[in-house]
């Protein structure tokens, strides 16, 4: 049952809005409003000079082949990270709910790494991947894979691909075992003595029941790979070598704050905006509050 | 179709000890209830035999091989569950389906034999809904049908009816024994309730602590309970204890509360002056005026209608509860004898049932 607490009056309830109502128009309502004023304006590198463009910078985006090409990229990097973070996520789910002992030391190992900030992930793989010094660098090499994310612009996808999933794992990894927890055991019980056993119990029985959970996942993952990545690819590769590793957030923050084209930029915006509007309302709409509690 | 054997069967979580070892031989078709307090062991017994749990020690042989340490899923066993543990995202079909597929049977063969279980148990409309579109007691007969359809070997029922309301527990119930029959398949039923248990058992296991307590046909465990245990749970109201001396060379006992009754079955082992444990069920006692009656402080009446219950003390302080038809005497004391035979003598120490050394003439039957 929902509760609701009642308020007397009006001056109270606006007090206690105002804090979050004002953090909410200062750093959300507030660049989103200036994103849609820019996206219609041109304005000079100096910023001396604005002036009012309609669509341009819409209609020039759509006609870029930079813009499709990061589009094209972001699409296959959001469905990399998300397939591997979950699969992953699984997978070691259904270890930590097999696993008798030791299960809580598991359990919380796992989920360290969501605490871990993205640009120190991206510094930790620096360490171990340098195209000099890296440790694994070193190991490939002396296997003969000669490994440089910094000029390989295949191998630095794949990195970030990596590293982005790696460090989704957790949150996966906690969802599924919360999923995995709430299938009832009488069921599995139930199913195991009808005759069915590992794999085949799994695939029929328990993944149907974990659908509401992985639909949640997919959308979750799929906006943290097209939106929360940033700081990660940013401090690792900065987009490079050449645009391989630059996801549509990356593009945004290249061409406004680097190659100060702002209307272009804020065009950019605004199309991530609808597209993240978007996946929000399907989320809403077909799992709700339902794949949370 | 089979026969079930346990053999010393035991179960330790741990330092706990949840099963001391039960021994239990089941016939072809029979229908075996196990019956206890929460706590007994008596889901543990089933989930063993299940395979869902491990044994510590002991055996488990069903149709004289052992399978013991076989794979749940091999053994050919189905369960009805207490929560029914039906798949909640199949339709009832596919419910029924599923342990049929797995066996590798051909679809006209699945339908034909779901569309038989589903006659029987009047779900022929619902076969297209899911689990959470059903009501208590049509999800009960889902489970119900994807153990029949299955035709196991052993039918296992943990407290089928625990979550169904009064009035349609009496129906379920017959209906369970009804089809039980009609198929012969060997079951085992678990339940915490007496009536239950009297109902649906060919005989019945009384577990206490992990223990069985007495094993017997329903009547022969309610007119000779083992001990004090199974004395005071099977029944309803529950028997009567009053503590006495033997006397007499063990052929009377003193009641702690004044009178002396005969045991007129024959003498019990024991020398004068040992404690005892003599039992009797509230119907069994009698209201009476005659010399040898004692007095009844009355502190409770509850008419049942055709019935009363009078619950009192006794001039030792005991408790008393006493079943009389038609209304209760207008008194605060009222007098009671203990008919002699339908008592039960019990050992003070151990609770348990003494017998009489030399069975005199067989006591009548107890209604």
């Amino acid at each position: 049952m929902e509760r609701r607490t009642l308020f007397n009056g009006r001056l109270l309830p606006a007090v206690l809005v105002l804090p979050q109502l004002a953090i909410t128009i200062l750093f959300f309502i507030l660049p989103a409003y200036k994103a849609f004023a820019e996206s219609v304006r041109a304005t000079d590198a100096f910023g001396l000079h604005t002036s009012f463009v309609g669509f341009a910078n819409f209609l020039h985006l759509a006609r870029s082949n930079l813009y499709q090409h990061a589009m094209i990229r972001t699409g296959v990097f959001c469905v990399a990270v998300t397939v591997l973070a979950m699969a992953a996520g699984l997978v070691l789910a259904v270890f930590a709910d097999r696993a008798i002992k030791g299960r809580a030391i598991y359990r919380t190992l796992l989920i360290w790494p969501y605490a871990i900030a993205p640009a120190i992930a991206s510094v930790i793989f620096v360490f171990l991947l340098q195209p000099q010094i890296g440790l694994i660098t070193n190991l490939l090499g002396r296997l003969g894979i000669d490994f440089d994310y910094a000029t390989n612009g295949g191998q630095a996808f794949l990195l970030i691909i990596l590293i982005a999933a790696w460090k989704q794992v957790s949150y996966n990894f906690i969802f599924y075992v919360a999923g995995l927890q709430s299938v009832p055991r009488s069921v599995i019980e139930a199913a195991t003595l009808d005759g069915a056993r590992g794999f085949h119990r799994f695939r029929t029985m328990i993944w149907p029941l974990l659908t509401p959970t992985t639909f949640f996942l997919i959308i979750v993952n799929f906006v943290y790979a097209a939106f929360d990545t940033f700081a990660l690819i940013f401090a690792l590769t900065a987009g490079g070598p050449g645009t391989a590793t630059e996801t549509l957030v990356v593009k945004v923050y290249r061409d406004g704050v680097i190659n100060l084209d702002l209307g272009g930029s804020a065009a950019q915006s605004v199309i991530l905006m609808a597209i993240i509007v978007g996946l929000t309302a399907i989320q809403f709409r077909y799992t709700g509050k339902r794949a949370v509690s | 179709m089979a026969t079930l054997e346990l053999q010393g069967l035991a179960k330790r979580f741990g330092k706990t000890t949840v099963l001391h070892g039960v021994d239990l031989a089941l016939t072809d078709g029979e229908m075996l209830v196990i019956v206890g307090a929460s706590g007994c062991g008596k889901s543990t017994l089933l989930r063993l035999v299940a395979g869902l749990e491990e044994p510590s020690a002991g055996r488990i042989l069903l149709d004289g091989v052992d399978i013991t340490g076989r794979d749940p899923a091999r053994r050919d066993i189905a369960m009805v569950f207490q929560n029914y543990a039906l798949y909640p995202h199949m339709s009832v079909f596919d419910n029924m389906a599923y342990g049929l597929k797995l066996k590798g049977m051909k679809r006209p063969e699945i339908a034909r034999k779901i569309e038989e279980a589903a006659d029987t148990l009047g779900l022929s409309a619902l076969l297209g809904r899911k689990p959470r579109e059903l009501s208590g007691g049509q999800r009960q007969r889902v489970a119900m049908g994807r153990a029949i359809v299955r035709e196991p070997k052993l039918f296992l029922f943990d407290e089928p009816l625990s979550n169904l309301d009064a009035k349609l527990r009496v129906q379920v119930r017959a209906d369970i024994r009804k089809l039980q029959k009609r198929l012969k398949v060997t079951s085992l039923y678990v339940t915490h309730d007496q009536i239950e248990a009297m109902t649906l058992a060919d005989r019945l296991i009384v577990m206490h602590e992990g223990r069985a307590a007495q094993i017997g046909a329903p009547t022969a465990v309610f007119d000779k309970p083992a001990d004090r245990y199974v004395a005071s749970f099977i029944g309803e109201p529950a028997m009567n204890f009053c503590s006495a001396t033997l006397i007499a060379g063990g052929t009377a006992a003193r009641l702690d509360a004044g009178p002396t009754v005969d045991l007129p079955d024959g003498a019990r082992a024991g020398a004068d002056d040992t404690r005892i444990t003599i039992g009797i069920r509230p119907q069994h006692a009698l209201l009476s005026t005659g010399a040898d009656a004692m007095p009844l402080t009355v502190e409770l009446i509850e008419p049942l209608g055709s019935e009363t219950l009078i619950h009192g003390r006794l001039a030792d302080g005991s408790e008393f509860m006493l079943r009389v038809a038609g209304p209760a005497p207008a008194a605060e004391t009222i007098k009671i004898s203990l008919p002699a035979h339908y008592l039960h003598v019990f050992d003070a120490e151990s609770g348990k049932r003494l017998e009489p050394l030399t069975p005199a003439l067989s006591a009548p039957a107890m209604p």
